[in-house]
């Protein structure tokens, strides 16, 4: 039947039916849900920069540092511009291709399109090194650098792993459009091209702006994996970096503070200066984004027919498909799998027995590598708990005007970068529960980070979920937990699954949060000191310990797939 | 109109010469050939899932045949992209830009075939005029009621200039009321621009009331092209019979067959005399007759062509009472009657019914069965 969750008792289902229309349990979910949200999520990480703002006037003192921070923000800001609309202006054809084409082949390209989706971003960073900077690891027969360490290589990267994301996104806009607008586009004398631009884009415009602040914010948070590319190294005793973003610059300020090389003072200032930098201006951007945004009109005036008829038939077309595959393969797929390539050159080597055997340095790496599962487990089942309630107060506006506040609240955590929001996580705990023990820590950070995405996709499952069907089982006689048991939960659980499995995956692939509110190691973070060099491994136990990860997160996302597939999309 | 959209080339008629359609195993369109005059009102009418969209969207060019030949004046246009077949094409969702108001999306022809500004505009308000819509085109699509995006649509189809509408179901989303009223402002507009339409419902009394002719589709098929006249007067198939009017079917068989007139024995043995059309004696057959063809007297009697039975249920319908009749050989039958003039009759009451033997449609028996042959999905 797929009715109930769990084969409860049916004496004891039906006590907590009766029990939940009561309105003060009803409303004492609500109201935990929400006091859960502004305590754990919302209102630390704020507090933890305010309490530390003092600290803020330590960097101005020292100029050297000052312009490296500012050098820093402004390679942040840069390379996520540049990336989220290279993303959107790649991802539109690679998203019609997919939606549009009727050759059977176009279903391998799909699934294809997920693969970097499997490989957690700081082996996808030791990956890209690997193809763009030094092949020779790999095989002798791969001799050439392509690109150095810095500025383009860490763009190239975080295009890499956005760019499959934003083209889900814009896949699914497609999807959900209807195709008549464009029909009827065509019949008033619009040729495809035209159409296009003109109608259909015009039509998914929310869905383009959505797809680009996604990659902005992954682009101005995401640590690890740039960590892997930027080419870190240290100097007299400093770390130094050939490059530094935003969050590299605020990892290497906690490194060289846990090192004994900065004051605390120092330290902080730095980190809350950096932070705080980051969130404005990404807040900023994103208000003029939205601004703007509606006032973008893609028809100009007037179409030119003749050069827009050029441009949309058939060798056009094979152009534009074939520049959009040769990306993908190239910028892409085949980069975000190379380090697959040491991990099989590894085994039959004594590398495989070593690592199996656990022996120093692979007892740290299975350590963080069960510290990371079940870390990713605990995450996506408080998100359960406490997104739940939350997309339903959302979507169905259940504690009115609050609703609307709480919709644009929830947001909140994904403009802030992760390593701004792991370091004042770590300042607000530290200064008001010193002894809260570092576990507990990481897990927060992690709710946080995952928690909006958790709630955007359950929010939007239940909006699309007529509200009549629900008023329609209550006039059946269903209590409001029977409703959500029998209507709304299987109607919803597939986009719950999915929601899960986001949540799970970013967990696990989480690097920044985690090095800056904890010296706690997770797989990723192993994997980066690895990389960088801080413990002695051979390049076949790195590519080892990549495949490894690789293999398990596969293995997990097939299973959930497994799960998923084919079964009811009403 | 102005003398921009009157600048098309040679007169569209549309021929469709053997088309044929399929989506998997399913024939969406089965060997079609239709001729569709200049200046023609022609609708396709059938039930649900018939093909007769898919005709028109292969007029349209939104999708290709698999076979045959479709010509818009003497162009064969199969390899013609829709956005160059000088086409209006109305949605039955209007397919209004969302994003776009009603300005915006009725100058959207002129806009992308290039026209310079002012021209655009001038065109805008010639087909707003025509419509009689001048406010409100600063509002969205969502922000219009059903009549004003219908209205909508139809000037944005007329804007691009097109000498031929294409109309798929237009009024199947309004209310009945507005539906009346848009089907023959519709064909006026039409008529007034001198236009060939081809509208497209499965709503017979519409068809009907605005078409020049009608081509009446079942399963891919066109069963029969005529005048709305032809196709009541002359049904050529139980399906048209039943589709078009409505009609009782009464089984039965040939018991004399001459050229021109056949006696057909219904169940129970009654007799009656019908216009032969070609069938001999002994064999199978069914009588189509209207409801509104019956007459009615009260009590038994033995007159020709009348046939004994009981009313059973009475409805008043305003202009017309509406009987059901259960005849004495069982068979159920419905009869119209006008209710200001004539008798009225009760339930219970025995009475018999007649018909003029020209009234009537002889069918053979179809080889699938009855309801088979009557059947709209």
């Amino acid at each position: 039947m797929g009715l109930r969750l769990i084969n409860l008792p049916k004496k004891f289902v039906e006590k907590l039916d009766k029990l939940s229309s009561k309105s003060i349990i009803k409303y004492g979910i609500y109201l935990t849900a929400v006091l859960l949200f502004f305590a754990l999520i919302l209102i630390p990480p704020i507090l933890g920069i305010i309490i530390k703002w003092g600290t803020v006037g330590e960097i101005f003192g020292d100029a050297e540092l000052l312009d490296r921070a500012l050098n820093a923000i402004r390679n942040s800001f840069s390379i996520a511009v540049f990336v989220s609309a290279l993303d959107v202006v790649a991802g539109v054809p690679m998203a019609w291709l997919i939606t549009r084409s009727k050759s059977k082949w176009i279903n391998i390209l799909d699934t294809l399109a997920d693969v970097p989706f499997i490989v957690p971003t700081a082996v996808l960073g030791y990956s890209l090194l690997l193809f763009w900077y030094k092949p020779e690891e790999i095989s002798p027969l791969f001799t050439y650098s392509l690109v150095s360490p810095g500025w383009l290589l860490v763009a190239l990267l975080h295009f890499t792993f956005s760019y499959p994301v934003v083209v889900r996104v814009i896949v699914g806009a497609l999807l959900d459009y209807k195709i008549e607008y464009e029909q009827a586009s065509r019949t008033l004398g619009a040729p495809p091209f035209t159409a296009a631009r003109t109608v259909t884009l015009g039509i998914i415009k929310p869905s383009l702006i959505a797809a680009f602040i996604l990659a902005f914010a992954r682009s101005i948070s995401e640590t690890g994996a740039t960590m892997m590319v930027a080419g870190v190294f240290s100097q007299n005793g400093y770390a130094k970096a050939l490059f530094e973003n935003g969050p590299i610059f605020i990892q290497n300020m906690k490194d060289d503070f846990y090192r004994g090389l900065r004051d605390q003072s120092i330290y902080e200032g730095a980190t809350v200066f950096a932070s705080l930098l980051l969130i404005v201006i990404s807040c900023l951007v994103f208000a003029v984004i939205r601004i703007l945004g509606g006032k973008i009109k893609l028809l100009v005036k007037r179409a030119r027919p003749t050069l827009e008829r050029k441009v949309s038939y058939s060798s056009a077309a094979l152009i534009r498909n074939g520049i959009t595959l040769l990306i993908f393969l190239a910028v892409v797929l085949i980069p975000s799998l190379f380090a697959v390539l040491p991990a099989f050159e590894a085994l039959p080597t004594d590398a495989l027995p070593k690592a199996l055997s656990g022996v120093s340095p692979w007892d740290e790496y299975w350590r963080s590598l069960i510290r990371s599962y079940s870390l990713g487990v605990t995450v996506t089942v408080l998100n359960i708990l406490m997104g739940l309630p939350m997309a339903i107060i959302i979507a169905r506006r259940r504690l009115g005007k609050v609703s609307s506040a709480l919709n644009v609240l929830v947001d909140i955590p994904i403009i802030v970068p992760s390593v701004a929001l792991g370091a004042s996580l770590r300042f607000f705990w530290k200064e008001t529960l010193a002894f809260i023990p570092d576990i507990l820590l990481l897990v927060f950070a992690h709710l946080a980070i995952t928690y909006p995405y958790f709630v955007r996709s359950m929010s939007a499952a239940v909006e699309r979920i007529s509200l009549e069907l629900e008023e329609a089982s209550r006039t059946l006689g269903a209590k409001p937990l029977c409703v959500f048991r029998t209507i709304v939960f299987p109607l919803t659980k597939y986009s719950m699954f999915s929601g899960a499995i986001m949540v799970f995956t970013r967990s696990v692939s989480e690097t920044g949060a985690t090095l800056a509110v904890t010296q706690l190691k997770t797989a990723p973070v192993v994997l980066v000191d690895w990389v960088k060099g801080k413990i002695a491994v051979t390049p076949l136990e790195i590519g080892l310990g990549c495949g490894f990860l690789i293999l398990i997160s596969f293995i997990i996302l097939l299973a959930l797939r497994l799960v998923v597939r084919g079964k009811g999309r009403y | 109109m102005s003398s921009e959209a009157k600048e098309g080339t040679s007169m569209p008629d549309v021929r469709l010469v053997n088309v044929t359609k399929r989506f998997g195993k399913i024939v969406a369109v089965d060997n079609v050939s239709l001729h569709i005059k200049d200046k023609e009102y022609f609708s396709i009418l059938g039930p649900s899932g018939c093909g007769k969209t898919t005709l028109l969207r292969l007029i349209a060019g939104l999708i290709e045949p698999d076979e045959g030949e479709i010509y818009i004046g003497d162009r064969l246009v199969n390899n013609v992209p829709p956005e160059d077949r000088d086409i209006g094409f109305v949605f039955q969702t209007f397919a209004l830009f969302p994003h776009m108001n009603a300005w915006e999306n009725v100058t959207y022809g002129p806009r992308v075939k290039g026209f310079d500004m002012k021209k655009a505009e001038r065109i805008g308000h010639e087909v707003l005029e025509m419509v009689r819509l001048h406010e409100r085109l600063d509002a969205f699509p969502h922000e219009l009621s059903g009549g004003m995006m219908q209205r909508v649509a139809v000037a944005r189809a007329l804007a691009a200039g097109a000498k031929l509408l294409l109309l798929d179901e237009p009024l199947g989303h309004l209310d009945a009321k507005v539906r009346n009223e848009l089907r023959y402002e519709i064909r006026r507009m039409t008529k007034d621009l001198e236009l060939t339409a081809i509208h497209v419902t499965h709503d017979q009394s519409e068809a009907m009331a605005i078409s020049d002719r009608i081509a009446v589709m079942k399963k891919g098929k066109v069963l029969q092209v005529g005048t709305p006249q032809e196709l009541y007067m002359n049904p050529q198939s139980i399906f048209v019979a039943n589709f078009i009017g409505g009609a009782n079917f009464l089984e039965g068989f040939i018991a004399e067959a001459t050229d021109k007139t056949a006696t057909v024995e219904l169940r129970g043995g009654v007799k009656v005399q019908v216009v032969n059309k070609g069938l001999s004696k002994g064999e199978k057959a069914v009588l189509a007759v209207r409801p509104e063809v019956f007459s009615i007297k009260r009590g038994e009697s033995r007159s020709e062509n009348s046939i004994s039975g009981v009313v059973e249920r009475v409805a008043f319908e305003g202009t017309n009472l509406r009987y059901e009749i259960r005849l004495d050989n069982q068979d159920l039958i419905v009869v119209v009657t006008p209710s200001l003039s004539g008798e009225w009759f009760n339930i219970g009451e025995k009475i018999t019914v007649s018909f003029q033997p020209d009234r009537a449609h002889l069918f053979a028996y179809p080889e699938a069965g009855l309801r088979e042959e009557l059947a709209v999905e």
